[in-house]
């Protein structure tokens, strides 16, 4: 059963095709990767699934828990999160100034069924929901190391627990789908292999569904179920890691990207 | 039915000169517009002083004229001179050092140099109106039939208002400068790369949209003679719905969006008689229906935010 | 005993003492004093109402003196007694549909914080769907379309007049006791998962965005609250003068908040009472700037009217050109902080700004 599927889904800036009718899907517990070159328009896809940018043409659908399809397309990245899909960001997008607890309690909010008058009066039915919110919070930053951590601003920490901070903060909102982009930017082989374990326990751990976006290929080729790859906006290749490595096209799209990247 | 009563009571004449009123404050609100728009266009702020830039054009005209004596045509000169310095240390001042700071400081920034001048204003000029001196012919009523007159300077006033659009926008299409002001404007950084010295466009982007709130206050101060320190405080916040109206950054747009409120705003106190004591609140109302329905204004581009 | 319920306890007696002072104010000192105090307080319940907005959501709104317009004229127009009415009205007769309404004081309070949260929802659901920056100059029209509009219903409003005859409200320890609930609430509000979401907001809109909370239903939530307290706040102001007139409530009546939550910090809650106290007083004793000024036989020339406003406009810009974060940044006064102090206050002065775990 696929968990998301882009119909055909086109994203047109002026008179720039990024995303080129990308037809995907991802089925339950997969990890699944989106691979290519810079600017190939993998971000890009990420923000037309989530809700940052509505497609010029094609549809989103996203299949819930209870195995309802729901066509996502357009709607409001906010309703997008409720129904189970988290994301991170590229150039990670913490709220620098605020604790790291308080980043991933925010990602509490959404499931907060008190309303503003019942919190500001911290009435008993709140005040249960925080303690239970609280608890799972502390469980998850304890997971990656963070409780010690957990007054600092998130501005304040390392880059790489950065990085762990998004994706916990991300867990927090009790994703079903996890979108991941570029989670391993910035780290050394070490750091990436750690992360490669991480993101494969998470997933058995909260039973998650994963799609990523990613440049390291060890990361990618090792951890995926599937891949996809993207040039110029358009899908030029799709299998298993095997199949791709060997792909004629794929060489040639990276040729010369390796060498830098 | 009074709206069929007002228009029915209405003589050509009448109409004539509610045209003329309409047009004429057009006219004013376009120039004063091109100034936010240009510094929006660049910097995407409010320059909240602009109005208050006005505000001291008039004193500058008045003083030259009333208390140093010094001829009209002089003074005018002068006073399109001192405002667009005026504008510059003004940014140099308020808005240079806060160039890398969140957007809310340098708004609050722009509201205190529009306080600051508004007091200033009244510390030294004191808060009594005083009146914009008569100028020779341009102050002057001319009779157009059924016992209405116009004054002079509601004739010059569109047509200095073209001119000066003109001229703007052949430095802007046209120059080298205004090459490096639209570079600016379209991608501040990328600019900086290719070696446009961005402090100097800056610069000359203040003064400019100055000059042409200079050029504003005097026709203003001709047109309403009563100046006072908050003076330009309702004039500042429409011309920026103007502005915003037209499409903010295009200036073409600002002028169009200058002349839909100031006619809209005679037209509507003309028509409806009932309602000129709401006259103040059009532009709001206008800028409301506009964000709602064309957030872009009417000439302005759809822009994307990149994630 | 835990340091929750030492911190309790601290507040507690906090509360007590200023209640106290507030008592001693309202019984010994005179009535100018009494009314500085009393502005005091109903500046920090303003200033506190617009840095929910401006401070935590981080959305730059100026509309505070309409809001507060709204609420002074809820507490004008209601609690003026009926038998008085027809001698404020006196020019325009007022509507009859709500001649014969009366309401005391508290209840139109409620009702003016109300009724401006009602007109920040309309206000708020076209604009803060948009750009920010369009925020600042539509609030501040809006404020004014308040003050147009009052202007003109004299039926309602006694227009231009303004209305007199307001039982005045001079006892410091009422509002006193409105400054501390209001208070609580916003700091039990900011503290709650809502005010988190605000901050969020604040930080990154896409990220919050990302994390499932609706932007316009929390901007517009809080500007709804934060036009709630201008209101109460403007009631109460209504009813300190005793008398309430459109002229009272111009677009500058809002740089003064700015200015508190400026120079108190914005996103600092203890900053905004700090900066209303600082800032009320500041504007009072600034007035002997518009005094003529005499020091050894010489006249300054300086010093006469005006010269007090020209102070306060500097001290705006001083304050975000140089001193962008205020007295408390985003930071609170916490009593751990204070008791750490207390304990160490040299080490404070040596490890500038560090606090103990």
């Amino acid at each position: 059963m696929n968990v998301l599927k882009t119909n055909s889904i086109t994203m047109q800036f002026g008179g720039v095709i990024a995303v080129n009718e990308l037809a995907i899907d991802v089925n339950e517990h997969e990890i699944v990767a989106l691979i290519g070159p810079n600017g190939a328009g993998k971000t890009t896809a990420f923000n037309m699934i989530t809700g940052v940018y509505k497609p010029t043409s094609g549809t989103v659908q996203y299949t819930d828990v209870q195995g309802n399809q729901i066509d996502i397309t357009g709607k409001k990245p906010s309703d997008i999160a409720k129904l189970g899909i988290a994301r991170t960001f590229q150039n990670i997008r913490l709220f620098k100034e605020l604790s790291v607890y308080e980043n991933v309690m925010i990602a509490k909010h959404l499931h907060l069924k008190a309303n503003f008058l019942a919190a500001t009066l911290h009435l008993p039915g709140y005040n249960k929901e925080q303690a239970e919110a609280e608890a799972s919070v502390e469980k998850l930053l304890k997971s990656v190391n963070l409780w010690e951590l957990r007054n600092e601003k998130a501005s304040a920490l390392p880059y790489g627990q950065q990085r762990h901070l998004e994706i916990v903060r991300a867990l927090a909102t009790e994703p079903r789908l996890l979108l991941l982009d570029e989670p391993a930017a910035g780290m050394n082989p070490k750091e990436t292999e750690e992360l490669t374990a991480f993101i494969r326990q998470i997933r058995d751990q909260y039973n998650l569904t994963i799609f990523l976006i990613e440049h390291h290929m060890d990361l990618v080729m090792e951890i995926s179920d599937r891949i996809y790859v993207l040039d110029f906006g358009m899908t030029i290749a799709q299998g298993d890691p095997q199949s791709i490595q060997n792909n004629q096209r794929v060489i040639t799209a990276y040729l010369g990207e390796d060498e830098d990247a | 039915m009074e709206f069929f009563q007002a228009f029915a009571n209405m003589t050509a004449a009448s109409f004539a000169q509610h045209m003329a009123n309409g047009i004429s404050l057009g006219s004013l609100y376009a120039m004063i517009a091109i100034g936010y728009t240009m510094v929006y266009g660049i910097l995407l702020m409010i320059n909240f002083a602009h109005g208050d830039i006005v505000m001291m054009a008039c004193y500058f005209a008045f003083f030259g004229i009333t208390v140093f004596h010094i001829p009209w045509f002089m003074t005018f000169i002068g006073t399109i001179i001192a405002t667009a310095l005026l504008g510059v240390v003004i940014e140099r001042a308020a808005y240079r050092p806060l160039r890398d700071a969140p957007k809310n400081s340098v708004l609050i920034s722009a509201i205190g140099a529009s306080f600051l001048l508004e007091n200033l204003a009244n510390y030294l000029f004191s808060g009594r109106p005083m009146r914009f001196p008569d100028i020779p012919l341009l102050s002057q009523n001319i009779a157009v039939g059924g016992g209405v007159q116009i004054q002079a300077i509601c004739f010059v006033i569109p047509v200095i208002t073209i001119i000066s659009l003109v001229v703007l926008l052949h430095i802007v299409n046209h120059t080298k400068t205004g090459m490096a002001m639209r570079a600016v404007s379209k991608d501040y950084e990328i600019a900086r790369v290719m070696g446009i010295n961005i402090d100097n466009v800056i610069s000359i982007t203040f003064a400019i949209g100055s000059a042409m709130a200079a050029i504003g206050a005097i026709m203003w101060g001709i047109r309403y003679p009563g100046i006072t320190p908050m003076l330009g405080v309702m004039p500042g916040l429409k011309c920026f719905v103007a502005a915003v109206v037209g499409g903010i950054g295009n200036i073409k747009g600002a002028v169009l969006g200058g002349f839909i409120l100031g006619l809209g705003e005679i037209l509507i106190v003309a028509f409806f008689p009932q309602l000129s004591g709401y006259r103040d609140a059009f532009a709001f109302i206008v800028l409301i229906l506009i964000l709602y329905y064309k957030p872009t204004g009417l000439l302005g581009e759809t822009t994307t935010e990149k994630v | 005993m835990t340091m929750k319920k030492r911190n309790l306890l601290l507040s507690i007696i906090a509360v007590i003492v200023l209640f106290g002072v507030a008592n001693f104010v309202q019984l010994e000192m005179d009535a100018y004093i009494r009314r500085i105090v009393n502005l005091c307080m109903i500046y920090a319940i303003i200033g506190l109402s617009m840095n929910i907005t401006n401070g935590f959501v981080g959305q730059f709104a100026l509309g505070q003196a309409g809001f507060m317009a709204v609420g002074a004229y809820v507490v004008g127009i209601f609690t003026v007694p009926v038998a008085m009415r027809p001698g404020v009205f006196y020019a325009t007769p007022m509507n009859p549909a709500i001649i014969n309404i009366y309401m005391p004081l508290g209840v139109a309070l409620i009702v003016g914080g109300l009724l401006a949260a009602l007109i920040a929802f309309v206000i708020g659901t076209p604009v803060l769907r948009l750009r920010g920056d369009y925020l600042a100059i539509a609030t501040l029209g809006f404020s004014e379309i308040i003050r147009i509009v009052i202007t003109n219903a004299s039926s309602i409003t006694n227009g231009a007049l303004g209305i007199k005859n307001i039982p005045p409200l001079n006892d410091v320890r009422i509002i006193f006791l409105a400054t501390l609930i209001t208070f609580i609430l916003i700091t039990l509000l900011i503290n709650s998962s809502y005010g988190r979401a605000f901050k969020a907001i604040r930080e990154d809109e896409i990220a919050a965005e990302a994390m499932g909370i609706d932007l316009f239903y929390h901007k517009n939530l809080a500007f709804m609250i934060s036009a709630f307290f201008a209101g109460i706040g403007g009631g109460l102001y209504g009813a300190l003068l005793g008398t309430v007139d459109p002229k009272n409530f111009l677009f500058t009546l809002t740089y003064n908040f700015l200015l508190i939550i400026v120079l108190g910090g914005m996103g600092s809650i203890t900053g905004s009472m700090l900066g209303a106290v600082i800032v009320t007083a500041g504007l009072e004793y600034l007035r002997v700037f518009d005094e003529p000024l005499e020091l050894f036989g010489m006249a300054i020339p300086l010093f006469r009217p005006g010269f007090r406003m020209v102070m306060f406009s500097v001290l705006l810009m001083f304050c975000v050109l140089f001193w962008r974060k205020g007295i408390m940044g985003t930071e609170e006064f916490t009593w751990d902080k204070f008791v750490n102090f207390c304990k160490h206050p040299l080490a404070y002065f040596t490890k500038k700004g560090a606090h103990a775990e």
